[in-house]
């Protein structure tokens, strides 16, 4: 039963090294670009590149982190990367989830409509969008203003969210809220008490990509944050240090590895809890 | 939200109940009543979609109708500064874009980006689904998490990694041309070669950036879909001497087509309206041979002195060209029962 045969498993070998090699030129340009945040100048701009540096240096980060690159240290940049972040996060779970369980719970009219607004919104481009709402926030003097900025993020990061927490909403048995009102809990209570805890992990998963979004998110920034550097959020700065050291790619790749990692990192961790909970409903049946 | 008893109000006499008779309702808080008036116009919806009809009106569907309203004004700096009233320039915007060379030249490279990028990251996406698919549990999730990782980069970070590896001086891309045989393309010519600097290269590396993007959700997606199709449909036609290519033009990819469909269009829309990666591969607003459609009509905007009107009109043909494939994208949605 256990011996393979000779081609079947040369087959599954070559599989799997065909798997490796995908992975590899994959994963290589940000390896690439750790590698290069470690490696000092004289090994950057060797004639001969090599993969992995040999006289590994953090001389590279240390010029980001304490801010002589661009004028202001890299905690300047995440603490508003973050704070624009967690805002939109935080307000577009919020309202999309209001929104999903209207969609999700009640049949009214032009409810079609609506998602189909919802799938539309989501494909209108931003660098024409960014025309009006700049002259609208220019006339609002809300320029340079990072919540004015986060506000636009939740208004993009809400239909995506709102398309996906649908099915969550939808997954949690109406039975139960039923119960809990035959009890005697109110719309609030039942809301609070039985739909947002069920619905808690599927708010994390939709949250992700409103994360995704907001923290990645440059036309806007670029487009609003302009006079003062000390606003600017991570992709911007990443952005505006290689628009004026074009050639310090050291610390270009140290700045552009502290934006990303964490993402990266963050990423890998939802996924992996992703996976595991798919699989658990799977055996739960 | 959910129904109760005090659903239906005029069901007649409240059921009698063990604890004895209950009284008519006693006097309502405010809150009650307010619960009671929701329940009875049936308001609820409606009272729960305001917050994202609002935001998303405000700050989606509104800027969208101004971009129209301005693409019909002669709005720029002296407007926007308050020193001369906008006026109405009727269709002048619309047909002074008819005659601009710069703008067949920037939607001629966005048509043929998308033309090529499409195709690309389709392919290469559905070849490392199909891979996955044939891969044990372990190594399965090793390769799609590595996709994946490759998709969750931040475009500002991708495109500066891909500048980087294509610089001329010291990048891999160059290094490794000088040292591939000639037979290959490769030798002495390509050492100090700028990636850059003009429109072919340029948007050959951000082909590369983009599939590389692009493929892991691609495969991902197809992935998902392979697993819905029964495992002894392949057997069979396996047994039957259908080959690899066989099985999946005549099993695969009819099973998957709507899946394809829905994953062609988005690639379109994304590919066409690619902006981030393009503003910096490109070094900015330099270069004007090397700008795409999005590109040209940001720098119209943005550089100075603004010409907002020309620019939205330019906007409105970038989005009205996006809506156009987006009808494409929501019909094959409700087909597949995503709209429910």
């Amino acid at each position: 039963m256990t011996t393979l045969t000779w081609s079947r498993r040369s087959r599954r070998f070559g599989l799997n090294a065909l798997g490796i090699l995908v992975a590899l030129i994959t994963l290589f340009p940000i390896l690439y670009m750790v590698s290069t945040a470690f490696k000092p100048a004289t090994e950057i701009y060797s004639l001969t590149p090599h993969p992995v540096p040999r006289h590994p240096t953090l001389a590279n980060f240390r010029a980001v982190l304490n801010g002589s690159t661009v004028g202001h240290p890299y905690w300047t940049f995440l603490a508003n990367s973050l704070f624009v972040t967690l805002i939109a996060v935080a307000a577009s779970s919020l309202i999309a989830l209001l929104a999903a369980i209207a969609i999700a719970r009640f049949r009214f009219r032009f409810r079609t409509t609506y998602l189909i607004m919802l799938l539309i919104v989501q494909m209108l481009p931003q660098q024409a969008l960014v025309i009006s709402l700049y002259i609208d926030y220019r006339s609002l003097n809300v320029l340079d203003n990072l919540l004015a900025l986060a506000v636009v993020y939740t208004a993009f990061a809400v239909p995506v969210t709102i398309w996906m927490l649908r099915n969550f909403v939808a997954a949690v048995p109406r039975e139960m809220e039923e119960a809990a009102a035959i009890d005697g809990a109110g719309p609030v209570k039942v809301f609070w008490r039985i739909l947002l805890p069920l619905v808690a992990p599927g708010l994390v998963a939709t949250s992700v990509f409103a994360f995704i979004f907001a923290y990645n998110e440059f036309i806007f920034a670029l487009t609003f944050l302009l006079t003062d550097n000390a606003h600017f959020t991570l992709p911007l700065f990443v952005q505006y240090f290689y628009s004026r050291n074009g050639a310090d790619w050291g610390g270009i790749m140290a700045a552009s590895t502290l934006f990303t990692i964490p993402v990266l990192g963050f990423f890998l961790l939802i996924q992996r809890r992703l996976a595991a909970g798919l699989v658990a409903g799977a055996v739960k049946g | 939200m959910v129904r109760t008893v005090h659903d239906q109000p005029g069901r007649g006499a409240p059921l009698p109940s063990p604890a004895g008779p209950t009284t008519q309702r006693p006097a309502q808080t405010p809150r009650q009543r307010a619960i009671t008036w929701i329940r009875r116009h049936n308001a609820a919806p409606y009272l729960l979609l305001l917050p994202s009809v609002v935001v998303i009106g405000a700050l989606v569907l509104w800027p969208t109708v101004q971009i129209g309203i301005f693409s019909f004004q002669n709005y720029g700096l002296p407007q926007i500064t308050g020193a001369l009233p906008t006026q109405w320039v009727g269709f002048a915007n619309y047909t002074q874009i008819l005659h601009d060379s710069e703008f067949w030249l920037s939607l001629r490279i966005s048509l043929l980006f998308a033309l090529v990028v499409v195709p690309l990251t389709l392919i290469t996406g559905t070849l490392v689904g199909l891979l996955l698919s044939r891969l044990g549990p372990k190594m399965r999730t090793f390769v799609s998490s590595a996709a994946m990782l490759a998709w969750a980069t931040p475009a500002v970070s991708a495109s500066v990694i891909f500048v980087w590896l294509a610089d001329p001086d010291g990048g891999i891309v160059d290094w490794t041309l000088t040292k591939l045989p000639h037979w290959l393309g490769g030798g002495a010519h390509w050492a100090g070669f700028s990636w850059t600097n003009s429109a072919l290269p340029a948007y050959t590396l951000l082909t590369v950036l983009l599939v590389w993007t692009g493929f892991p959700f691609i495969a991902v997606t197809v992935l998902a879909g392979l697993r819905t199709i029964p495992a002894e449909l392949h057997e069979s036609a396996r047994v039957d001497g259908a080959g690899g290519w066989r099985i999946f033009r005549l099993v695969t990819y009819p099973l998957l087509k709507p899946i394809f469909l829905v994953l062609l269009l988005l690639s379109i829309i994304w590919d066409f309206g690619v902006f981030t990666q393009v503003y910096i591969v490109i070094g900015e607003l330099g270069n004007r041979d090397e700008y795409n459609l999005g590109i040209y009509e940001y720098s119209k905007a943005f550089q100075m002195p603004p010409a907002y009107g020309f620019a939205s009109a330019l906007a409105f043909v970038l989005t009205i060209v996006l809506l156009i494939i987006t009808v494409g994208y929501v019909r094959a949605s409700v087909k597949q029962g995503a709209v429910q």
